[in-house]
């Protein structure tokens, strides 16, 4: 847990550089991609004078292109429908700059974590989150990522992200989680 | 050793075994019992020692009875007299109380050592005969099981069915810290939740506990190295190894009742599907195929076929297959809900107990059982998040796993639905029983 709320900072930490280097000309839509990409979101209103004067972003202008990538990295928790096991097709955009983004940089590595809300049997939800977690990996490999840059795991509904028997709960626990390695 | 902070700041992903963490108190709490309990009395045990004992014997035999609800106990206070053998036994004073049995005891010091002995007599009122009686020693410590054995001659003398008050259960208990910290742990106590031990302490998710037929291992899954993996667990001593390593999911460890093989679910093929392992050789095979979840594998008394959850007609269905089957030759058990899970015989093997949600639109989960030649559904619990059941050994409760003001406890139900208590935790969640084997 240790190592993977590490990588979650250094995820945010990450996500607060790329928001910093495109505040500017960002158009202003932000992602929804909740817990994680959040954290760099709540910073945005403080971030926009560091990257006037942050000397790294003198590199040139980003394009259009570039930008979408870089909000669509940010965004590394996909949420389910309850009893499906496909992601949304509102995350297949996002999906391919993740997929592009591995297939550019082979020496990445990733890791799925698919987890289930706790209706139901833990033995199921444990199969269901790995389905779920497969339907990204599958989508990801299709798009150009290489299957040895990502490993699969199922945690079903024994690390649910936010506790409680409430519908926002559990449309927050049914979810893949991106994980930098 | 500051157990908890060494685990807070370093050993993520590490364990400790047989941990001097507090376990999960577990104290029982009837909440239904039957319509017309059979009226007993268990008179208070004498003891001829000095000092004072640790344990209240007739107590613990009072709440044996009464908590799997077919038995009301005479409260001590409405007493005409206290004999503690047979000689002082007026079966009047007992009718007069409308008593159908009675139960007395004396405890005394063994001679010339530290143990005790518990002599107790049984008696049935209305036909002024003594149904069993003996002599139990032991030491002071051993007077909770000593009471439990009396529990269990008493039960099967009224009931005909062997008593279950010496076996044990075991579970899971998720402490929630905060969201980047949850202590799992594997814990195992009496069937009363009583006498709780720590057997395995992790970070990281604890899963499936699976008693071995002789009660000497467990199964289970760990994720102590990130990934989901089986492990067996000698209980007195502790020895643990990992047993396997296959790529992705390998869950749902379950012993077959011959103890020479493990069912598991492996979906190192992609998709998750239904394996056994023959404990002696390793010899692994694949028992389904099928590219849809099939998962929750039980055994059938005689070791030969699997039942096992199956989403291959769309939705959880349960299915069952012989050994050595075509992985095609599968035969559809259940019909009639929109999903059926996590499904096991009694030991009659016609009962079939399972985790049931009737209709898509209704996402209640609860604990039935299905009557495989009659066809006939009886659904016994009426929470929503009930799941994990396991079976007394004598086949007359069932232990599950549900919420109760948000937090898991474990339930147990009678067979027939009349009769529930709970085990309330004062810690942590707790989660999938497993009721273990006869231990005696």
């Amino acid at each position: 847990m240790t190592k993977q709320s590490i990588q979650t900072i250094k995820m945010g930490l990450m996500a607060f550089s790329l928001f910093a280097l495109v505040a500017c000309s960002s158009s202003g839509d932000t992602d929804e991609s909740g817990a994680m990409g959040s954290e760099g979101s709540s910073s945005s209103s403080s971030s926009g004078s560091t990257a006037r004067t942050n000397p790294g972003s003198t590199s040139g202008q980003l394009t259009q292109e570039e930008i979408r990538a870089q909000n669509a990295l940010r965004q590394t928790v996909f949420y389910f429908d309850f009893d499906i096991a496909e992601f949304k097709a509102a995350d297949r955009e996002t999906l391919s700059f993740h997929a592009r983004d591995l297939a550019a940089n082979s020496s990445k590595r990733i890791r799925l974590e698919g987890h289930a809300d706790e209706r139901g049997t833990r033995e199921y939800n444990l199969a269901l989150g790995e389905r779920r977690a497969n339907s990204v990996l599958n989508y990801l490999i299709v798009n150009g990522a290489s299957r040895s840059q990502i490993e699969v795991v199922s945690y079903g509904e024994e690390r649910p992200a936010q506790q409680g028997q409430s519908e926002n709960a559990y449309s927050r626990n049914r979810r893949v989680e991106v994980v930098a390695r | 050793m500051n157990l908890s902070k060494a685990l807070h700041s370093f050993l993520a992903g590490t364990l400790c075994l047989w941990s001097i963490a507090a376990s999960a108190e577990l104290s029982i709490q009837i909440t239904q019992g039957v319509d017309n309990p059979i009226p007993i009395a268990v008179v208070p045990f004498s003891w001829q020692g000095t000092g004072v004992l640790s344990e209240d014997v007739s107590q613990i035999v009072m709440n044996d009875l009464e908590q799997v609800g077919e038995f009301l106990a005479l409260s001590r206070s409405n007493m005409l007299s206290l004999p503690s053998d047979e000689s002082q036994v007026y079966y009047r004073d007992w009718r007069i109380l409308a008593q159908d049995y009675l139960l007395v005891g004396k405890i005394d010091r063994a001679p010339g050592s530290q143990l005790v002995q518990v002599q107790y007599e049984f008696f049935d009122i209305n036909r002024e005969i003594k149904l069993a009686g003996e002599v139990l020693t032991g030491s002071v410590t051993q007077l909770r099981d000593i009471a439990h054995e009396i529990s269990n001659v008493v039960f099967e003398q009224v009931t005909g069915t062997r008593g279950a008050f010496t076996t044990e259960i075991m579970y899971v208990v998720a402490e929630y810290v905060n969201p980047e910290l949850t202590y799992f742990r594997l814990e195992k106590s009496d069937y009363d939740g009583q006498r709780a031990q720590v057997l395995l302490e992790s970070v990281e998710p604890i899963m499936s506990p699976s008693w071995s037929p002789t009660g000497r291992d467990v199964a289970y899954v760990s994720f102590e190295t990130d990934l989901p993996r089986i492990y067996i667990q000698n209980i007195a001593t502790g020895d643990r190894r990992q047993i396997t390593n296959y790529p992705n999911l390998n869950s749902s460890p379950e012993w077959s009742p011959d103890g020479t093989k493990l069912a598991m679910v492996l979906s190192k093929d992609g998709s998750p599907d239904i394996y056994v392992q023959d404990l002696t050789t390793n010899q692994l095979i694949q028992v389904t195929d099928h590219p849809l979840i099939d998962t929750e594998p039980s055994w059938t008394a005689d070791s030969r076929s699997i039942v096992f959850m199956s989403e291959r007609t769309g939705q959880p269905q349960i299915y069952q297959i012989e050994l050595g089957a075509s992985s095609f030759d599968v035969e559809r058990l259940t019909y009639d809900c929109f999903q059926c899970l996590n499904a096991q015989f009694l030991p009659d093997g016609v009962n079939l107990v399972h985790v049931r949600r009737e209709t898509r639109q209704d996402p209640n989960y609860q604990i039935a059982v299905l009557n495989i030649e009659t066809l006939r559904i009886i659904t016994l619990t009426s929470t929503s998040l009930d799941e994990s059941p396991s079976v007394a050994p004598n086949g007359s409760m069932i232990m599950y796993g549900t919420k109760f003001n948000g937090r898991g406890v474990l339930d147990a139900v009678s067979i027939d639905g009349t009769v529930k208590f709970r085990l309330p935790s004062t810690q942590g969640d707790v989660r999938e029983p497993a009721w273990s084997p006869f231990l005696n």
